[in-house]
């Protein structure tokens, strides 16, 4: 046997041994992708229409806003995300998924967490921290699944064949060492019997939310990124010591922001933060620098959805990125504190950019794992636009009116319904970006859905062909 | 970054130093937190809640009233207001000219317009503040002035900002105010306007227990949902409950109805009630 047909059986093997977990994983995230989605829409039009659902606590602004939030981060980012860093860790280890049943397992224990946290908080269960509104059954679930996750992902790691980290394994291994830190933090202080006193209890909020929402999907999403795009570009990642030091700084400084610095806490808090923000420009460069260095000049004459959906995922981490530092400046924090700036900023970050690059990694690892091509490879294409025209859509106009809103708040002379009704026109705009985005996450679920359809039949063919196949004579008794 | 260690040390560093600092260190700072004492007073501030205002808490977090609300007022700073109280010797005329003579003085010279138009129309009622300042050193020279020639007058210390113009606190929120809270709930978007001290504002229940039903017939052009589930709408039975609703107009319910507020409504409403940041604190100086 050559080498590159060891290498191909290899390969196959790999993809073979994620095929369950991988659509355990990406199946449950994509529907809850489009639950999120929906939920978004269903929140926001309490303000079209603010009577809406007066006499349904289930479906008012506050309540439904904060699951869709939580369905987008932890029902679809989350799931996903670990689903992209299985494979990817299978792959570069040359070995294929070890302990393959464990992640099966944790999807359906993750995604029962979900469903009980969603229908937690619309029941109005929530334990009403931002980022942390799941109740406790919940949180136990979805710590138990990540740990059972970190598990296969840690013995696949160490299976490895070469020693040698790459970059990818880097942030991606720092996620798995991230999420159980934060989240056991999160629930422990916040969620016990005896919480601490005061304001601690949104200091410790603020903390686990930016390193979830900001460091840990920077993590995943960077880490798939500079998985992917040299191996689709067909270069290898630009500069190995910039990469490090992007690596170093990020984790060094994206763990101190989050403190907004209209916050009633001691004022060292909110000016740590700043500070730590303001730092956090430096690896938002060098990401640049490196994702610029490595697709320049890349010689694919048809690039592919995948390469797309990472490219703009990207530009949207250094776009969200540079907002959230925006928010953390003193200068211009009295301004946009409050105001739809910041929920902009989040959506972005979600949608935007995790979402966009794990879309992208999703519709390239799929077609692997299953062993066919996509049942239709348009809608991924098409999905591309319905993302990039509704993120644009949904961010933009908030983004906009934030800074409008928040300027009008300042000045005291303008009445407060004034205030609001000028926001009014940007929320409308915002709420078709929202639909676009659905409507490709639609997409999105039927081809996964068909693919996995195709492959049950696929699977009963085969086992109706093996009764249905005469016994070999050796085997018949005489 | 050669080995799997290395990373691990890495993150376990960075993240253990954050953890250190924003969780363990205000944990350390503030979660000891007791009531403190009033600024020149020996009252205690914040007051333990009833039992309505802490399940009316809950309420409020069921709901997520927090996705549109704040719980915090900020100020952008303090300022000293010099107030008359008594005029000693003078007339109000004679006094005009007293403080027209201080004008020459070039410390006062960025004031003098703001002080001459306030005492240009003035006819002489007390209280009267004539000086505003950020500048804590011209505000203590001017009320050395006034006292050396009999006049009398007091040191009023405002803070100032946008929040406190549009009368949503007298001050800015403290660490202090949330001492009670369970969980704490600050919000983060001001899609409605700011709650930290609404039971100031509005101690009404009967209004807060209104607007909840229906915005629109307390507050003209509100965006605010209303929370028409909290409320019962009901047939009026031998006598007309004492807790319904007063509403008029096309918000009243059909006749021979009444509005009356479930318990959780009446909770949240002692609850929105029981938001009071209006104690001066030795953080957050004010003059009540």
């Amino acid at each position: 046997m050559n080498p590159a047909e060891t290498n191909q059986d290899c390969t196959a093997k790999i993809d073979a041994s994620c095929r369950v977990p991988l659509l355990a994983l990406f199946g449950g995230a994509a529907l809850w992708l489009v639950a999120g989605l929906a939920l978004g829409i269903v929140a926001v039009l309490s303000f079209h229409k603010p009577d809406l659902f007066a006499d349904c606590p289930y479906l008012s602004f506050g309540r439904a806003q904060a699951a869709a939030n939580d369905l987008l981060l932890y029902g679809f980012a989350i799931p996903a995300g670990l689903g992209v860093m299985l494979w990817i860790f299978s792959r570069l280890s040359r070995a294929p998924l070890a302990l393959p049943l464990v992640p099966i397992v944790a999807a359906n224990l993750w995604h029962l967490g979900v469903l009980i946290g969603t229908a937690t908080i619309l029941m109005g269960g929530s334990t009403g921290y931002p980022w942390l509104e799941y109740p406790r059954a919940a949180a136990v679930l979805l710590l138990t699944a990540f740990m059972l996750v970190a598990v296969t992902a840690s013995a696949t790691f160490g299976f490895r064949q070469n020693r040698e980290l790459y970059p990818a394994h880097w942030f991606l291994f720092a996620a798995l060492l991230l999420f159980p830190w934060i989240y056991l933090t999160a629930n422990l202080f916040l969620l016990s019997n005896h919480p601490p006193r005061g304001v601690v209890q949104a200091i410790i909020d603020w903390w686990f939310a930016n390193n979830l929402v900001f460091l840990w999907l920077g993590l995943v999403g960077v880490g798939t990124a500079f998985y992917f795009l040299p191996k689709i570009s067909g270069k290898p990642l630009a500069s190995s010591g910039y990469t490090l030091f992007a690596f170093l700084t990020l984790i060094l400084f994206g763990t101190w922001t989050g403190i907004p610095g209209s916050a009633p806490v001691p004022a060292w808090l909110p000016a740590l933060s700043s500070v730590a923000a303001g730092l956090v420009l430096v690896p938002l460069v060098a990401i640049l620098i490196v994702t610029l260095k490595t697709i320049s000049g890349a010689g694919v004459s048809s690039p592919g959805s995948s390469f797309r959906f990472i490219q703009l995922g990207m530009a949207a981490f250094v776009a969200s990125g540079l907002l959230y530092v925006c928010q953390f400046c003193p200068q211009y924090s009295r301004v946009l504190d409050f105001t739809w700036f910041g929920f902009a900023q989040t959506q972005l970050q979600l949608l935007g950019f995790a979402a966009m690059i794990l879309l992208g990694a999703m519709y390239d690892i799929l077609p692997r794992v299953m062993g066919t091509p996509l049942p239709f490879p348009k809608f991924a294409r098409l999905h591309f636009f319905l993302t990039l025209g509704g993120v644009l859509l949904f961010t933009i106009p908030l983004l906009i009116g934030g800074v409008k809103q928040g300027r009008m708040l300042a000045d005291a002379q303008i009445p407060f319904a004034t205030v609001n009704a000028g926001v009014l026109n940007f929320l409308r705009l915002s709420t078709t970006g929202q639909m676009l985005i659905l409507v490709g996450a639609l997409l999105l679920l039927l081809n996964i859905f068909v693919m996995t359809i195709k492959w049950k039949i696929g699977l009963f063919k085969a086992a109706l062909a093996a009764v249905k196949a005469p016994l070999e004579t050796a085997e018949v008794k005489s | 970054m050669k080995t799997g260690f290395s990373v691990f040390l890495a993150v376990f560093v960075t993240i253990g130093a954050s953890w250190c600092g924003l969780v363990l260190a205000p944990a350390l700072q503030l979660g000891g937190a007791k009531q403190e004492t009033i600024l020149n007073g020996t009252d205690t501030y914040p007051l333990q809640p009833t039992g309505a205002a802490t399940l009316g808490l809950q309420v409020y977090r069921a709901n997520a009233c927090a996705a549109c609300h704040t719980e915090q007022a900020c100020q952008t700073g303090v300022v000293c207001e010099i107030s008359l109280t008594g005029l000693g010797v003078y007339q109000p005329a004679d006094f005009k000219a007293f403080v027209r003579s201080l004008f020459v003085l070039p410390e006062l010279a960025s004031y003098t317009n703001a002080i001459g138009a306030s005492i240009n129309n003035w006819s002489g009622e007390l209280p009267k503040p004539i000086l505003i300042t950020a500048d804590k050193k011209i505000a203590t020279e001017m009320a050395d002035r006034l006292k050396a020639v009999g006049v009398k007058s007091e040191m009023n210390i405002l803070a100032t900002g946008p929040d406190i113009a549009r009368g949503w606190g007298i001050r800015q929120s403290v660490a202090a105010d949330y001492l009670y809270a369970q969980p704490v709930q600050l919000g983060s978007l001001r899609a409605g306007p700011d709650l930290s001290n609404i039971g100031v504002r509005v101690p009404d229940a009967g209004l807060l227990l209104k607007h909840l039903f229906a915005p629109g017939s307390v507050t003209k052009d509100s965006t605010m949902p209303a929370f028409r589930h909290l409320f019962e709408v009901r047939k009026i039975g031998s006598a007309p409950s004492p807790d319904a609703l007063n509403l008029t107009g096309k918000f009243a319910p059909p006749t021979g109805y009444e509005v009356v507020p479930t318990t959780d409504a009446k909770y949240l409403a002692a609850y929105l009630q029981s938001l009071k940041a209006n104690a001066p604190l030795v953080e957050a100086p004010f003059t009540p």
